[in-house]
């Protein structure tokens, strides 16, 4: 490549005298691949034989580049500073060219681009709060409309595009399945697996099947179906109509009098409404039925005992709050991640923080969201 | 072009395929060192197939393309890779990166290809963008600049490496008159003061008439060329309606 071409391809002789009329005859090809060389040997000249006056023979030249010939015209600016005259001798019509083509150029002169100042602590501090601020509002505002929209669409269901309803269900649920049941499947293995050599000790076999099917249906099931949700679909969601807003689709349908909200959000929110409840109860499903693999192979429980335990353990209730739990939380998946998909201002790299952003505020929003149910579901128990 | 007429590219028998559909089928041309080569023709004439064909991004079906003698279909990324040495690429969006400002989008070949000092590289980046009249805009993001400011800060990364060739992919698209006929200027005084070969694949009329020495023109029905030559040539001369309509803006 161009950094093995180092080998010396041309040549610079310097004749006359010390402190005299000094010529300098440069043959060869002076290119990018060894302008290192040739800086480095034109540098010294000036301040070295301090010439009366320099001249520089180029009717040697084979090829010079525009980087070899900006490195000529930095010479004759260091000598023009040292007030040394100068002059170019020999130049063939392509040399010519491409110093014609720099000439306008400013060598040597301070550049006039605008700094730009990394903004103070304080500045930062602020402009950080603004934007919290800012991001509360429109995520505000969104929510807004988009619970007026999801009304009316309710109230008028012709409204709704169902064909996009359907596309966006096979996209969150049923592409969704794998990973779902092999997540599910292992944490109930390892959920039953540790707990088993607990209560192994105390001869609490049969209450492997109580704890994994607790902590599944009520807090684990709807809380890991919802962050793979997030991950799988709010990010997709973000990414789309982020790339939308980036290619003016989103202004498109807009002209077009379509609302963004309804042509956009309404679809994929109510797909994630209806879905992820249902891969919720399958997560579950598949959990305890990993657990069960432990029971009979490590435990010498049977099946029939150990459904029976997990029979007695859950009741409807559990499943019904699990499963509106669910609910919520696919409601916040969606919405976060279509919110973030409509802040996407500018290009690549802002989709991709809007994706990022719509993950990290999902996951935080689920966990928010559990804690409060948690509290809530607390006092109606006691009643 | 007249002096040497040395072929710096050969294109001998080029059939080019997406899957099943045929784009373009035995195409054979010759680009000579530093002439401007204009690649024209209708939309979907496969122009931009062509373009990409010749840097080496797609691989011809079957067919010869040789760049400075070195076959890029060969599948092989040593000799590929000198080719890409040679060459700078405008794309039809400019491609700069946008998370880096201009200097950033041009010094970023010269940090990876050469060893040269930072100061050297600054100026060198410098010099590029006043080269194409942006001196003065080197900290800011492309997302801060005009389509025609974008072109032109895209042909000076192009440029970073002194390439031999410099391929231009519809560089007049979307700019306005006057915007256009400064690049036309810049294009051509790039060509004669740096020597660089130039392929613009484009067809805005007024400038390859103002930019063109030589043209070949593609149609989608024929899958190849049905005309090359000096596009105001073609259009005083031709006796291809389609040429003749081409040339002189008309309605088949």
């Amino acid at each position: 490549m161009m950094k093995s071409e180092n080998r010396k391809d041309y040549t610079l002789e310097i004749r006359g005298p010390k402190g005299g009329d000094v010529l300098l005859v440069i043959t060869g090809r002076i290119v990018l691949g060894n302008l290192h060389q040739v800086i480095d040997d034109l540098r010294a000249i000036p301040a070295e034989s301090a010439p009366s006056s320099l001249t520089v023979d180029l009717s040697g030249f084979e090829y010079l580049d525009s980087s070899g010939a900006l490195a000529l015209l930095h010479l004759k600016h260091e000598a023009e500073a040292r007030s040394i005259p100068f002059e170019f001798i020999g130049m063939n019509s392509r040399v010519k060219g491409i110093m014609d083509l720099l000439h306008p150029v400013a060598i040597g002169a301070a550049s006039t681009a605008p700094e730009r100042k990394p903004p103070s602590l304080i500045e930062q501090v602020g402009e950080a709060g603004m934007k919290v601020a800012q991001d509360f509002v429109t995520l505000m505002s969104f929510t807004g409309a988009l619970v007026t929209t999801l009304l009316y669409s309710i109230a008028h269901p012709r409204s709704v595009r169902w064909d996009d309803v359907l596309r966006n269900m096979r996209q969150v649920g049923v592409d969704g399945f794998p990973i779902v049941t092999l997540i599910s499947v292992l944490l109930g293995l390892i959920m039953a697996f540790m707990s088993s050599l607990q209560l192994k000790q105390f001869g609490a076999n049969i209450y492997v099947a109580s704890l994994v099917s607790i902590a599944m249906v009520k807090e684990l099931g709807p809380i890991m179906t919802a962050i793979l949700v997030a991950g799988r679909s709010g990010s997709a969601f973000a990414a789309e109509i982020g790339t939308m807003v980036v290619n003016d689709e989103v202004n498109a349908l807009v002209t077009m009098g379509f609302d963004p909200l309804r042509f956009l959000v309404v679809p994929r929110i109510i797909a994630a409404a209806v879905v992820v409840p249902l891969l919720t109860l399958y997560a579950d499903a598949f959990a305890i039925l990993g657990s069960l693999v432990v029971g009979v192979l490590g435990l010498d429980l049977t099946v029939y005992t150990y459904m029976q335990q997990i029979r007695i353990t859950i009741d409807n209730y559990d499943v019904m709050t699990g499963f509106v739990k669910s609910l919520f939380f696919a409601l916040l998946v969606g919405g976060i991640g279509c919110q973030r998909g409509f802040q996407v201002r500018g290009g690549p790299e802002s989709v991709g923080r809007a994706t990022t952003s719509a993950v990290v505020s999902a996951i935080f929003l689920i966990i928010l969201a559990d804690s409060i149910f948690a509290i809530v579901l607390h006092y109606l128990e006691r009643k | 072009m007249t002096e040497q007429a040395t072929p710096v590219i050969v294109v001998e028998g080029l059939t080019a395929r997406y899957d099943e559909r045929s784009i373009l089928e035995n195409v054979s041309f010759r680009v000579f060192q530093g002439e401007r080569f204009i690649i024209l023709g209708g939309s979907g004439c496969g122009k931009s197939t062509l373009l990409k064909h010749l840097i080496g991004l797609y691989r011809p079906y079957s067919g010869h393309i040789l760049v400075n003698g070195i076959d890029i279909a060969s599948h092989d990324e040593e000799n590929l890779g000198k080719v890409r040495m040679n060459i700078g690429v405008l794309f039809q969006n400019d491609a700069l990166f946008g998370s880096m400002t201009l200097s950033e989008n041009v010094a970023l070949p010269l940090q990876e290809y050469t060893d040269l000092p930072e100061g050297v590289i600054e100026q060198i980046v410098r010099m590029k963008l006043d080269l194409v009249r942006l001196g003065g805009y080197e900290n800011h993001f492309p997302s801060e600049l005009s389509g025609g400011m974008r072109k032109r800060a895209g042909i000076a990364r192009a440029l970073a490496l002194d390439p031999q060739m410099l391929f231009l992919d519809e560089p007049w698209a979307g700019l306005d008159p006057i915007t256009a006929a400064e690049l036309d200027i810049l294009v051509r005084s790039i060509n004669t003061g740096i020597g660089a070969t130039m392929v613009i694949v484009t067809q805005e009329l007024a400038s390859i008439f103002a930019v063109g020495q030589r043209v070949i023109m593609l149609d989608k029905e024929a899958k190849g060329i049905i005309a090359e030559g000096d596009p105001i040539v073609l259009r005083e001369e031709s006796a291809d309606p389609r040429v003749v309509n081409f040339f002189n803006r008309r309605a088949a």
